[in-house]
């Protein structure tokens, strides 16, 4: 700042001050104050420059390349040629393509709605961890999930659905035997069972989410039902789920996004297979993109993913919106 | 349903979570603990473990270089994140920049946004500037990709800061830069602090970015080097668990230390995200 604009500021104020209590500071402004505030304000700009250059140019810049190498047939080294809407219609028609769409739907079972019922059935019964040690013991376990890096959690899981590993162990001491398989070469059971592993990726933040947002409930609404003999499941629908509202909304939203772009947990488990029994859109970008080096057709599908994000996570805010 | 019953009852699911959310973790323990060479069964507590399993799990999947990889990309990607996101969440907040509805929105955008789709041309963009295959051709990139949850993290911080005290330090004569100094920054430790956390936590496991932009597997994140690890010792079951468990080791010890405090920040994370 110059001195020149520095001198000027106590005049200004003492303006400010004098009109504030009679008319607000915006009417007495005079037109050199108002440019000065004006000045000052795109002067902002500067604050957040750097940010928005790191955000333009990792980001902006190559959502809008992914836009234009879909519209393209490249293989990355040689001219691209323009193809128009073919890749969409490709994403959209081929079964190699439509496949991975729909177990990223399948996924938000697992990796969504499980993890947020399973989560709202325990925060309603328990309501709210009572015993301190207990309760510190539950939350270092249920973030455990959170914490570790979802490759190494697919490293766990691979060896606990393998032959010889922990699942199939439970199965044969349960007198299941004959159940067990190994779970992530089934061609039928391989989608499940990296559904779990979603699962076991949000269980514990949904449910201390829950358990939190249960906390804030005004425990008089649960006296209240309790007085009107509400049961268990009567107190559930028209106290907690109410409350609830918008922690249910965040657990759904982030766990949905999760379950439609997974990459890292099924990449280290199964790569997509057997066959493409676990393929998913992250997963098919990749290999389209960086082994069969189709550009412009992985390019059509990660913008039709983010399609798909939107459109599933707008209306899940718009419903879960606090009134 | 009675009180003491239903109390039960929650327990015994809540416990049965926690059983869960642990199992996968000790059944690789079991497996690490085993001797080298024997194919591991289930899970078993071994008669006699083989702690030194760890020692050569080590030496393999060469941990030494891959914490001092991870340590320089979280250095060089928090600190800048934290420091461009808070001056620009400030400029939203607090300054009233003209434009800078659309600005939000764009951000807007950015936190629902697959990495997915940024992947394929990063990997062109990083290559034409010559940044492929090393290490602050991951650091830019992840910079770029933390702004807007960093940015609305920090925003909401700032929205709760009256503008009284704005514009009392203008009135002293401060201009933007010196209040966003000497009373914003101060008043904002504990969200930045908070969300250092969270983008430490977030760079140490990213993973897509990381076997993308650097094919070395010594250059990467601990976690991308495990996508390498497997495939040279996946049949080697005990040492494959050992090695995986070192890598987990460092985000979980940080976390214990900072239980509290990770926690509080992972919580308000979710929801503000």
């Amino acid at each position: 700042m110059t001195a020149g604009t520095d001198l000027r500021v106590p005049a200004g104020n003492m303006a400010a001050q004098a009109a504030a209590p009679a008319a607000g500071r915006r009417g007495q402004d005079t037109p050199r104050t108002r440019r000065r505030r004006k000045a000052r304000a795109w002067t902002g700009w500067l604050f957040a420059l750097p940010a928005l250059v790191m955000y333009g140019v990792f980001v902006l810049l190559p959502l809008c390349s992914s836009l234009q190498y879909s519209l393209y047939d490249w293989d990355g080294i040689t001219a691209a040629k323009w193809v128009g809407l073919a890749n969409y219609v490709q994403v959209l028609t081929d079964p190699r393509l439509v496949e991975p769409i729909l177990h990223a739907f399948i996924f938000i079972i697992f990796f969504s709605i499980i993890p947020v019922c399973g989560g709202l059935v325990i925060a309603s019964i328990i309501k709210d961890l009572k015993s301190k040690a207990f309760g510190t013991a539950a939350r270092i376990l249920l973030f455990i999930p959170q914490i570790i890096p979802a490759a190494a959690a697919a490293v766990a899981w691979v060896w606990m659905y393998s032959s010889d590993g922990v699942v199939n162990q439970l199965l044969r001491g349960a007198g299941l035997g004959g159940m067990a398989r190994a779970w992530l070469g089934d061609f039928d059971w391989a989608l499940p069972a990296v559904g779990i592993i979603g699962t076991w990726l949000g269980i514990g933040l949904c449910t201390i989410l829950l358990i939190a947002g249960i906390g804030k409930i005004d425990s008089s609404l649960y006296e209240a039902a309790r007085l009107d003999g509400a049961g268990w499941f009567q107190e559930f629908r028209a106290v907690t789920l109410p409350g609830l509202r918008s922690e249910i909304g965040v657990c759904i939203t982030i766990t949905t996004i999760a379950a439609l772009a997974s990459f890292d947990a099924v990449f280290m488990s199964t790569q997509g297979g057997p066959g493409h029994s676990t393929m998913v859109p992250g997963v098919a970008i990749y290999r389209l993109a960086f082994v069969e080096n189709n550009i412009g057709l992985a390019s059509a599908m990660a913008i039709v993913l983010v399609l798909l994000v939107l459109l599933v996570v707008g209306p899940l805010q718009r419903l879960f919106k606090e009134k | 349903m009675r009180t003491a019953t239903r109390n039960y009852a929650g327990t015994a699911m809540l416990v049965l979570v926690m059983l869960f959310c642990i199992l996968p973790i000790l059944s690789m323990l079991s497996a690490a603990l085993q001797p080298q060479g024997t194919v591991p069964m289930g899970i078993s507590w071994p008669s006699n473990p083989q702690w030194g399993n760890f020692a050569d799990a080590w030496n393999v999947a060469n941990i030494s270089v891959l914490l001092r990889s991870s340590a320089v990309l979280v250095l060089g990607v928090v600190p800048v994140s934290v420091l461009i996101s808070t001056m620009a969440a400030y400029a939203l907040a607090q300054l009233h920049l003209p434009g800078g509805k659309i600005f939000y929105v764009l951000l807007l955008v950015g936190l629902t946004l697959p990495f997915e789709v940024t992947i394929i041309p990063l990997y062109y963009q990083i290559r034409d500037m010559g940044l492929l295959n090393t290490q602050p051709g991951l650091i830019l990139p992840l910079i770029g990709l933390n702004m807007p949850f960093a940015i609305f993290w920090m925003r909401a911080h700032f929205s709760s800061v009256p503008a009284e005290l704005s514009e009392a330090a203008s009135m002293d004569g401060a201009g933007s830069w010196t209040s966003f100094r000497r009373i914003h920054l101060p008043l904002a430790v504990p969200a930045i602090a908070s969300l250092a956390l969270l983008m430490f936590l977030s760079t140490w496991n990213q993973f897509l970015l990381a076997i993308i932009l650097i094919q070395d597997p010594d250059k990467r994140t601990m976690a991308g080097a495990l996508q390498n690890f497997v495939g040279e010792h996946g049949s080697d079951l005990v040492l494959l668990n050992a090695g995986a468990l070192l890598i987990m080791a460092p985000t979980v010890i940080v976390f214990l230390i900072l239980q509290r405090h990770f926690i509080k920040a992972l919580l308000a994370g979710s929801v503000k995200g």
